[in-house]
């Protein structure tokens, strides 16, 4: 729902919303040039309005009014032979100092912000555009809210693919100013067509007036009284008009003056509502209020922005959504299928499993999580859940009620339930709402047809596996062969490889691919293997094969090459492969972009932890650091004969200073150290490094990553930290497979 | 005072085919480079008392401060103007209305102002002030700002 409010406006009001706040960022700027170009100096501190008339009058005999608008500038209004003119004035002399017609740039840009060149008709639209703006502001707060977990977190880091997290973070820095502007554009449309009280008139001209002239402005005690800073208007009687008065209008309000004795004829000061239409039109053009002007038309260029990523994001979720075919009604069907979604791309798993299921001679239906209604399963034996989870443990978009739901249900209906959860091991809570999901399930009596399995960034082959267990629980063989939409591949030219491990049954290999070519437009964007960093993946397709494998990269692209550490997995289709190639063959790759595995952008201490190929990308961090930053690296191998990969290398950079420290555990020889253990072994200058705000990042195989997650626990505990804590903080990331 | 310059001058209901006749207000703006002009037409008489309204152009009742002598005159009251407003004027362009007005409207002391405003420029009360004779008919007047000239032709 919340999303749908989010999205739906977004998507009819994109364009509306991009011309009204480039425009509005375009005229944002001209107060304060105004301030800075057009004002000639500031007045004098005691100038007084009668001091400036006179001077005016000198050289403008015939000023019929003055004027100084919010920025400062003064302007003069007059006829000299019958012909009007308008001047800027410096105040310190009378004397014109430039034309004082507004430019025909921002009169045309005023008409574009407020009525598309259509009148009423396009001040309608634009304030629609503004309400949609308002909507998307109010929403978007929401949904990022429930994103980072809440409103405390608001400004914590975010997590994600680049087009979110940049949606995102342009919204956190211009919503306030997108929230102020698109009110105070509805205040001002609803005035303009007199929806709302009218400010006040002015005061009504007087009954009776001297009828005498020639007092001048340099003598009334009123003008003499008002400082130049003060006013707004000082209108002159028509010549040769004795029962015409001079109007004055200040900061405070306005009145008559006569212009026969120079006495204040009637004074009004300005009203509430003045006071309060003033104000908005203040804050939503910047006059009289340059700084603030600028700093919202900074804000207003945020949201063309989110208007392009918000469409990219949009479409992505389209394309990831398939349309399921062959979908059998919820009362007939004898597996139902529900998905709980944010993004749209768990839909793409669902469509994959629908099919294999209905090969294997099931009835299935496949909906929404939020459309779960046990009672009308009339025909079924199993519910498999297909859960993502939002931000921080939140039900994803199409899960709405689905927990309420399941908790209310007073017995299981006689069916088994299967759960697979669908995360990013990045976030603290990977996969935590389809645990809650399983959680619920168990104490409500549901019988478990599987344990939960999870799948990590979208990994087919997570996804395959828990295909072989779940069809092993249904009584027969279910391939999920799932291949999510796969990005135009380069061919990739080993240049060099580097063997190790032979002699422990295990082969694996550093192997180092030469740079592709790329056109000058995907330099220019980046596209491809353009811009990449140790850390990074690259995906790799191997023949034969539909689904990808990735693999950390162990460079960056200014190491002028593509390296990767391989070992070789039993029955590894892909991994076997890559270690038989020789230098000059190549393979098919594509690159993925790991953002948040990578050390932070700051001096602070850098730990890095891996074990056996994990330490690919640690190296690629070691190579790109700087000496000075300190970073310290633990390694976990089997044997340092057998698949020390780096070696030499790690020697060479503690040397240069870019490692500040290398310990090393080794699990075939005498002393049967891993990893954690060495971390135990130093616990004390571990503790100490984190407590100063050094950054974790661990690479290696999940079990490894665990026994360090809980090492990590014990040394940590004193000082009363978690790999959690930290994890949500962007302290602690991992990188596993 | 309403009621006066009905009584004088609108509305052919009132008035039998002698008594009253089209007359044609054509009024030309300049090329002043600005957004679209309001523009008040009314009828005072001799003395300048205000009294009643012809034309309004321009739709927003928020702006009509602006045309400053026919508000001081009706204090704003829009029942003046009800049922013969019309769109503002664009600078260089032309406005043009036909009224059905009474004979006894010429020729009898009467004088027909118009009140013009620009947004962002100066307001121009009375920018033309025009005895309204047959004789005068069919000859334009120069306005002092943003009328460029303004006839009114039987």
């Amino acid at each position: 729902m919340l999303r749908n409010l989010h999205k739906i406006p977004g998507l009819i009001a994109a364009i509306l919303i991009v011309v009204i706040t480039l425009s509005g960022a375009v005229l944002s700027v001209l107060p304060a040039w105004e301030v800075v170009a057009e004002v000639p100096a500031r007045p004098g501190a005691g100038l007084s309005v009668a001091t400036l008339a006179d001077r005016i009058a000198i050289t403008y005999p015939g000023v019929e009014q003055i004027k100084r608008s919010p920025s400062g500038k003064i302007i003069a209004f007059y006829f000299d032979g019958g012909q009007p003119g308008a001047v800027v004035i410096d105040p310190a002399t009378g004397v014109g100092v430039a034309d004082a017609q507004r430019s025909a740039f921002a009169r045309w840009m005023t008409n574009l912000h407020r009525s598309l060149f259509l009148d009423d008709a396009g001040r309608w639209a634009v304030a629609a555009g503004a309400a949609s703006l308002l909507m998307l502001s109010v929403s978007g707060l929401m949904l990022t809210a429930r994103r980072v977990g809440g409103w405390r977190h608001f400004f914590s880091r975010l997590r994600g693919p680049l087009t979110g997290r940049l949606h995102v973070e342009v919204a956190r820095f211009s919503v306030a100013g997108l929230l102020l502007s698109s009110i105070t554009a509805l205040f001002m449309t609803a005035s303009t067509f007199g929806l709302i009280p009218e400010a006040e008139n002015p005061p009504t001209f007087p009954r009776a007036v001297s009828e005498q002239t020639g007092a001048i402005p340099g003598t009334m005690a009123m003008l003499r009284d008002t400082p130049v800073s003060a006013l707004r208007e000082l209108t002159y009687p028509y010549p040769d008009d004795p029962t015409d008065v001079f109007k004055l209008t200040t900061d405070v309000g306005e009145g008559y003056i006569d212009q026969g004795t120079g006495e204040v004829l009637i004074w009004a000061d300005a009203g509430l509502w003045q006071r309060v239409n003033e104000t908005i039109y203040m804050l939503h053009t910047g006059q009289g209020a340059a700084l603030l002007g600028v700093v919202l038309g900074l804000m207003a260029l945020g949201a063309p922005v989110m208007a392009i990523t918000g469409a990219m994001l949009w479409l992505q979720s389209r394309r990831a959504r398939p349309r399921i075919k062959g979908n059998t009604p919820a009362g007939q069907a004898d597996t139902i299928v529900l998905v709980g979604s944010e993004g749209g791309s768990t839909w793409g798993f669902a469509a994959t499993l629908h099919r294999a299921l209905r090969e294997a001679g099931h009835t299935v239906h496949t909906g929404a999580m939020s459309e779960f209604r046990p009672e009308r399963y009339a025909c079924a034996a199993q519910v498999i859940v297909l859960a993502a989870t939002y931000g921080d443990g939140a039900a994803p978009a199409s899960a709405k009620g689905f927990l309420d739901r399941l908790a209310t249900l007073k017995a299981a209906p006689g069916l088994s339930i299967a759960v697979l959860g669908f995360g990013d091991r990045q976030f603290p809570q990977f996969c935590a709402y389809g645990a809650e999901v399983a959680r619920v399930a168990d104490e409500n009596g549901w019988p478990s047809l599987l344990p939960m399995g999870t799948v990590d960034r979208q990994s087919p082959q997570e996804f395959a596996r828990w295909g072989h267990a779940l069809g092993e629980a249904l009584g027969h063989p279910l391939e999920l062969l799932h291949s999510p939409v796969i990005p135009q591949t380069q061919a990739l030219t080993l240049i060099s490889r580097r063997d190790y491990g032979s002699d422990m049954q295990t082969p694996s290999a550093i192997l180092r691919f030469a740079l592709p070519k790329t056109g000058r437009f995907g330099r220019l964007v980046g596209r491809g293997f353009a811009r990449f960093s140790a850390g990074d993946l690259l995906g790799i397709i191997p023949e034969g094969a539909a689904v990808p494998r990735f693999y950390s990269l162990a460079s960056g692209q200014a190491d002028g090459f593509i390296e990767i550490c391989v070992s070789r997995h039993p029955g590894g289709l892909c991994s076997g492969q890559l270690l038989s190639l020789t230098p000059g063959d190549s393979v098919q790759g594509f690159l993925r972009r790991n953002p948040d595995f990578r050390p932070q952008a700051n001096a602070r201490p850098v730990i890095l932890i891996g074990a056996g190929t994990g330490i690919g990308p640690l190296a690629g961090f070691a190579r790109a650091n700087r000496p000075g930053r300190e970073m310290h690296l633990y390694y976990g191998a089997r044997h340092p004969d057998s698949d020390l990969f780096y070696g030499e290398e790690l020697q060479g950079w503690q040397a240069d200073g870019r490692l500040a420290s290398v310990t090393a555990a080794f699990s075939r020889t005498d002393t049967r150290t891993y990893v954690q253990d060495a971390l135990r072994n130093d616990a004390t200058r571990i503790a100490r490094l984190i407590s100063e705000g050094a950054q974790v990042l661990v690479c290696g195989g999940r079990d490894m990553a665990a026994g360090v997650a809980e090492a990590l626990s014990e040394i940590l505990a004193p000082a009363g930290l978690t790999p959690a804590l930290l994890k949500a903080e962007g302290q602690y990331v991992e990188d596993t497979y | 005072m309403k009621t006066l310059l009905c009584a004088l001058a609108l509305s052919t209901a009132l008035s039998g085919p002698a008594l009253a006749a089209p007359v044609t207000f054509t009024t030309n703006l300049s090329n002043y480079g600005g957004d679209g002009a309001y523009l008040a037409l009314y009828v005072t008489d001799a003395s300048g008392a205000y009294m009643g309204s012809l034309w309004m152009a321009g739709g927003k009742a928020k702006y009509y401060t602006h045309l400053t002598d026919w508000h001081r005159a009706t204090g704003g009251d829009t029942a003046e103007i009800n049922g013969i407003t019309g769109a503002s004027v664009g600078a260089g362009r032309q406005l043009n209305i036909t009224l059905d007005l009474s004979d006894a409207l010429f020729d009898a002391g009467y004088e027909l102002h118009i009140d013009a405003a620009v947004e962002d420029m100066r307001d121009s009360p009375s920018e033309v002030v025009v005895p309204l004779t047959r004789a005068g008919a069919n000859t334009p007047v120069k306005g002092r700002r943003y009328i460029r000239d303004f006839t009114y032709g039987m």
